[in-house]
This record gives C-alpha cells, structure tokens and sequence, in this order.
C-alpha cells in the first residue's frame, strides 16, 4: 500500500509542476501541428494516400512529441538538485520511477489524443467508428514506449547531451513498438477493418508491454544510484 | 596473461589460413550464384560473432552490477567495441553479395533489419559510454542499456519475422530443401571458428588495452604529485 501512495505522491507532484506550467504539453502539441503541416506540404496527399501513410503518420508525430517530452522528465529534475532530493526523500526509488512513467504516459495520452482529433479534422480522416479499438492500440503502443523512454530518459539526463542521447538509444529499443502499432493502427482502420491482424499486433504489443514494464522496475536502482 | 593473447592469436591465425583453404580451393562454387557466394563463410561468421557479443557485453554487465568490479565493465566495454567491428564487416558484406544475387543492395527482411537495429544499438551504448563522465557512473548506465539492447534484439527479430522475410532461409536446420554441401558446411564452420577465435584475441587486446591507458593514467596523475612535492 506505502508503495502505491508514494507512486501517487511523485504522479501528482509531476502532474502538478506540468498543470503550473504547461511546457511539455505546450512543446508536444506545437510540434505536433508542426509535423502535421510539414506532412501536407511534403506529399499533399489525397484520401487515398492518407489511409496509406496515416498510421505511419501518425506514430511519428506521437514518437516524436513523446521524446520531446520524455527528455524533460528527468532534465528538469536536474535544475536545483531537485532529484538529489527526492533521493533522500523516505520513498521507494522504483515508486519514483513508476510515478514518473505514469505522469510521462498520461501526457504522452492526452496530447497523442488532442493531435489525433486534429489530424482526422484536417485531413478528413475517419476515426471515430472505430475510436474505441484505436484508443486501446494507443495505450498498448504508449506504455510500452513510455516505460523504456521513461528509463533511458533517466540514463541520458546523466550525459553531455541528453537530448541527442535519448533519441539514438529509445528509437532502436521501442522500434518493435513502432512496427506493431503502425500496422495494428493500419489494419484498425483498413476499409474494411482487419481485426484479426490488428489482435495479432496488439498481443505483440502486449507481451513488448509485459517485458519492458518490468524490466525498467528492475534495473532502475542502478540508474539512479550514486 | 601475454601467454593467452598469443596462444589465441597463433590459433586464431591458424584457422584463418585453413577457413581460407576450405573457402577457395575446398569447397565447391555454387551452381548459380558463382564465386560471389564465397562471401557467404565471411559473412555468416562475422554475423555470428556481433550477435555473440551483445550477449556476452549483456552478461559482463551483469556481472559488473552484482560484484562492483570494474574488470567487468572493461571485458563489457571491449567486447561491444570488437563486436560492433564485426557487425559492420556483416553489414558491409551482405550488400555486396547482394547486389548480383538479389539485384538490390538492401531490402528491409527481417534478418537485415534486425542486424541494422543491433548495430545502432552498438552504436548508441559506445556513444553513451563517450558522453558519461564519471568512469563508476558510466559503467552503470551502459550496463543497464546494455541489457535492454540484448533482450531487445530477440524481440526485434521475432517481431520482423512474423512482419516479412526474404532473404535466404537458414541453410542449417531451416527447412525440409535447405541443406549446404558438405565441404560447404565444413568451410562454414571452420569459418566461424577462425572468427569466433579472432574475436575472443581482439576481445582480449581491447581489454589488455584499456587497463594500460588506466594504468598510465594513474602514473600519470602520481607524477604530477611528486612533480609538486619537490616543487
């Protein structure tokens, strides 16, 4: 029960201090629309080619608004010490870990739904017939990303140049996530839907989630410790 | 120790010679690829020892978490230096074979993109192990990545297998056609000893290496101590 209160306590402080300032949220949805514009001036693509490069699309823009943001988590926690602190704070250090991965997962949600919504606005893509299968694709594909981005966000915060380091080390780690969920989010809204490959992806993505939950939770003392 | 070194590189040395006999005069040319098959030993061997590598940095690594040693995150680092050496020649070897057998110089198979994701994995433990000052918080970090990327690269080729796969199914224990002439076999496995020997001599090297540079550092810093002392 102490470790799931401690969880929450670190959940809220880092929802909290993002609440005041709105940075990370700020910075993904901006260079989401970003990516959304540069999408539409590279390829002016029709309804066609958007049902063909849409997922694909998609998961870059979320795969990189995530990095963004992930770097963030511990960078911050760096300025004043502030992470020295919470070290010497009376709280299990995976519970640190766990409620930073939750916070990051929570944002890396809302702003992947916000840039959704805008994506099917401005291309016309048709997503809500099927939102319900799409939104579970989603938080299969985000917590796998974000338990390995949360961790590796923790190791390159400790370089010269965290925020090349996160990207060169979590892309090839989450790349199975990437694979799976652009053809799971594919065959989720093919004409007509092919559920059988979409379940296929998303066990994948689940035993990818399975592994790399757990694998963060045990090595993440190693990361923090000084 | 200056023993071992030599003993492997003497065997490592005698295995190249004979990998090269079976290679070119033993075993017979391929009825239609022609002489570019001969690529295949090199190439297969090379692949063999990146993979080998990333196990055995994920297992040095773990050594080092559990005893604190720092021998252990050296025989690590070395063996991600050497076996990412070899990767490349896999790398480098696969598209020149390619190119007159397939007509294309890379495609995205399951095997090529797992071997192209591994060797940025490489990459970014060695860019990691630049970037981190502190020699005791560096040794922590790359481990803990090393890890990752060693599970990882199970997961990314299971992953891309269910995906697609074209490129040549496993001529040993692949399916009921596959099988290679037996002095095609014997040329392999003579191939990936000498490799496998080569690896562990150059594992060994690396490693020679890196406690010397450790070590003249220390020197360094004592003679800087007296230096001041006489001063």
């Amino acid at each position: 029960m102490k470790f799931w209160s401690q969880t929450a306590a670190i959940l809220t402080k880092d929802l909290l201090t993002e609440y005041r300032t709105k940075d990370v949220l700020a910075s993904m949805l901006l260079f989401g629309l970003l990516v959304i514009l540069m999408f539409h001036f590279a390829f002016e693509p029709d309804s066609e080619e958007i049902r063909k490069f849409g997922p694909g699309l998609l998961w870059m823009t979320f795969i990189f608004a995530g990095l963004l943001g992930m770097n963030r988590s511990f960078v911050g926690e760096k300025e004043n010490d502030a992470l020295e602190g919470l070290m010497l704070s009376p709280v299990n250090w995976s519970s640190i870990y766990l409620g930073k991965m939750l916070a990051n997962l929570l944002l890396l949600l809302l702003a992947e739904a916000i840039i959704l919504c805008l994506f099917s606005l401005l291309f016309n893509y048709a997503i809500w017939p099927r939102i319900g299968w799409m939104a579970a694709i989603t938080f299969l594909g985000t917590l796998g990303f974000a338990s390995v981005g949360t961790l590796l966000a923790a190791v390159s915060a400790n370089t010269r140049m965290s925020e090349v380091m996160l990207p060169v080390l979590l892309v090839p780690l989450v790349l199975p996530v990437i694979l799976s969920v652009v053809l799971a989010t594919a065959a989720n809204f093919a004409q007509p839907a092919e559920e059988p490959v979409m379940f296929f992806w998303m066990q994948v993505l689940a035993a990818y989630d399975i592994i790399f939950v757990t694998l963060p939770l045990m090595t993440f003392d190693y990361v923090l410790e000084k | 120790m200056e023993g071992l070194q030599k003993r492997l590189g003497l065997l490592a040395l005698l295995a190249m010679v004979a990998a090269l006999y079976a290679i070119f005069v033993l075993a017979p040319v391929e009825l239609t690829m022609g002489v570019v098959q001969k690529i295949f030993y090199f190439h297969v061997a090379a692949a063999w020892v990146g993979f080998l590598a990333i196990y055995l940095v994920c297992f040095c690594s773990l050594r080092f978490l559990r005893k604190r040693d720092r021998q252990w995150d050296i025989r690590a680092a070395s063996a991600a230096e050497v076996g990412a050496v070899f990767l490349t020649l896999n790398l480098v070897s696969g598209p020149i074979w390619a190119k007159p057998v397939w007509g294309i110089w890379w495609t995205w198979d399951a095997r090529l993109t797992t071997t192209f994701v591994l060797w940025l994995i490489y990459m970014g433990y060695l860019m990691l192990r630049r970037l981190v000052d502190s020699p005791e918080q560096r040794a922590r970090l790359s481990a803990v990545v090393s890890i990752f990327g060693a599970v990882n690269a199970l997961i990314v080729y299971m992953a891309n297998r269910w995906w697609r796969t074209q490129h040549p199914q496993p001529v040993i224990a692949g399916g009921e056609d596959s099988g290679l002439h037996p002095d095609m076999l014997l040329a392999l496995l003579v191939t990936v000893l000498a490799f496998t020997l080569l690896f562990f001599c150059l594992w060994k090297m690396g490693c020679d290496l890196e406690r010397s540079r450790e070590s003249v550092e220390s020197l360094r810093r004592t003679a800087q101590r007296h230096l001041r002392e006489v001063r």
